[in-house]
């Protein structure tokens, strides 16, 4: 067993685009965010310019409650480069607005996972110098 | 209206020598290799192509001037086939070659390799390739079906005894394995072991393909394609891998089941089932995925692939032996294309009865397919003896 932390190594780092950088502002501000439909109120993630659900182009940002719970995981010891420290435990978690999200399980052991565990979003700072903060999630006390 | 490909056939195949490093190849000579091979196979001359298929195909067309010709850009397996013959149909080419190869390109393997961590700003960070994209679908059809890694296992250790048996795959001789074999190997990401996973190696593969009304010029038995098809949900590795992850299309097809609409049409267009075909020549990037694909075409029920894999039907002398030269886990993953046509190379070996090893005796019916359910993307094609 080994306690699940953040990567602190040199790890690709995302660089937001002109429709995700909303997104990425929320982080650095501790708020996760996703798009919203004003015709159809389904919730689209990853940033988009169409509704996944109606294909409006009304949508809007509005903010998460940053909860959720594990959808699926899968725990990783062959690491995807030699930056990342394992095991890490990828996640998908389904957010409780009905989207869902691609990110690490931190914060408990790793064999502590399970499908149907409630979460909730913490964010991270790469501790370069970069301005990414990234969404990690850890277990509902 | 007749069947669309009742006037294509494929004639001429050819895999290079497959290995873990080809000393003194890069991925052009390689692939030009194959090209020779293949047209060679056909019974054909360079100068009698006049449709080329993919980027390295072209420096073909370049090097032994049969231009001006018909070119596509199509790189993946499947699809470039379905293309190539739908530029015979149509009247755009007579002979077209397809030909891909890949050498040199991964070598230091502190990193996976690269056509398996595409970079996108949600996945990188989080450690994500190909097999943690996998196992995020296995994870979840385990937790709703009870689907078992002790039948995961069984799916590898068919597969790897099938190139264990295979003097051109990479790892002939490297068996025989058992289930309990792949358990013991270390874990990749759960619930992949090692030999639940593809392997890189290096190699290049090349088809030709010709009108039906020309085979009596060719070399070997003339194969027809019976029906295909592709199905996607978008580009692989750059969200999240959802089973339950829906389009408009129709409302049972969720991206767990890519690939089933593509089988349903393949079967239309060939009036055949499930039940028909004699050797499945399924794409094996993790031993989970023919588990899923067995369900996604209606080998079995939602669920019961697990079960079904264990049931006796999968290895040789089974009722639908599957991957039967070793596939990506055993004969060869060349790279981001090269074994995504390899099953279709392999396809049309069984039918004209010419395989060296784990030959299935009488098959007139191959389903070939490439690509899975944590790309996205799954691509079938049905071949026959008989022209459609």
């Amino acid at each position: 067993m080994s306690l699940l932390v953040p990567q602190a190594g040199d790890i690709p780092l995302p660089q937001p685009g002109p429709l995700s950088e909303p997104y990425w502002q929320g982080c650095r501000e501790g708020v996760l965010r996703f798009q919203r439909c004003l015709d159809c109120s389904a919730a689209t993630h990853t940033p988009a310019l169409l509704c996944a659900a109606c294909a409006s182009r009304s949508l809007e940002w509005v903010e998460s409650s940053g909860q959720g719970e594990i959808y699926s995981w899968t725990r990783v010891w062959r690491p995807v480069t030699p930056a990342f420290v394992t095991p890490y435990v990828p996640i998908i978690v389904a957010m409780d607005e009905g989207w869902f999200i691609l990110s690490n399980l931190i914060g408990c052991e790793d064999d502590a996972v399970a499908i149907g565990q409630r979460v909730e979003v913490v964010f991270h700072h790469s501790g370069g110098s970069d301005d990414i903060f990234l969404p990690y999630f850890q277990l509902v006390p | 209206m007749g069947h669309p490909f009742r006037d294509v056939a494929i004639v001429g195949v050819h895999n290079t020598k497959q290995a873990r490093v080809l000393e003194g190849h890069d991925s052009q000579s390689i692939a030009l290799e194959a090209a020779l091979g293949a047209i060679a196979d056909a019974g054909l001359e360079p100068r009698d192509i006049d449709g080329v298929v993919g980027g390295i195909a072209s420096n073909f067309l370049f090097q032994s001037r049969i231009g001006p010709a018909w070119r596509s850009m199509s790189p993946l397996g499947i699809p470039a086939v379905i293309e190539g013959a739908m530029a015979i149909a149509c009247g755009l080419a007579n002979n077209v070659l397809i030909a891909t190869g890949e050498a040199g390109s991964y070598r230091q393997h502190a990193s996976t390799a690269p056509w398996t961590r595409p970079t996108n700003e949600f996945v990188a960070a989080y450690g994500m390739f190909t097999a943690a994209e996998f196992a995020l679908m296995a994870r979840r059809h385990m937790h709703m079906y009870g689907t078992t890694p002790e039948s995961m296992a069984h799916v590898a250790a068919t597969i790897r005894n099938n190139g264990h048996v295979n003097p051109e795959a990479v790892y002939f001789g490297r068996g025989p394995f058992t289930a309990a074999d792949v358990l013991e190997s270390r874990m990749v990401a759960d619930p992949f072991h090692l030999l639940d996973c593809a392997m890189t190696s290096e190699g290049g593969t090349a088809l030709v393909l010709t009108r039906a009304d020309r085979t009596e010029d060719t070399a070997k038995l003339p194969v027809f394609l019976l029906g295909g098809g592709t199905d996607h949900f978008g580009p692989s590795y750059q969200h999240p891998p959802v089973w339950d992850l829906g389009g408009v299309r129709r409302p049972d097809l969720v991206a767990g089941h890519v690939g089933r609409r593509a089988a349903e049409e393949a079967f239309a267009a060939a009036g055949l089932g499930p039940s028909d075909v004699d050797v499945c020549e399924f794409y094996d990037p993790f031993s989970f995925e023919l588990i899923r694909q067995f369900e996604a075409f209606g080998f079995c029920a939602e669920g019961e692939g697990g079960d079904y894999v264990m049931s006796g039907v999968i290895e040789p002398g089974g009722r639908h032996p599957i991957t039967t030269d070793g596939g990506t886990m055993s004969f060869s993953h060349g790279g981001a294309s090269v074994q995504l046509f390899q099953r279709v190379i392999r396809g049309v070996q069984q039918l004209r009865g010419e395989c060296i090893s784990s030959q299935v005796h009488g098959a007139e019916v191959a389903m070939c397919t490439g690509g899975g359910s944590g790309a996205l993307f799954t691509d079938v094609l049905l071949l026959g003896k008989d022209r459609p």
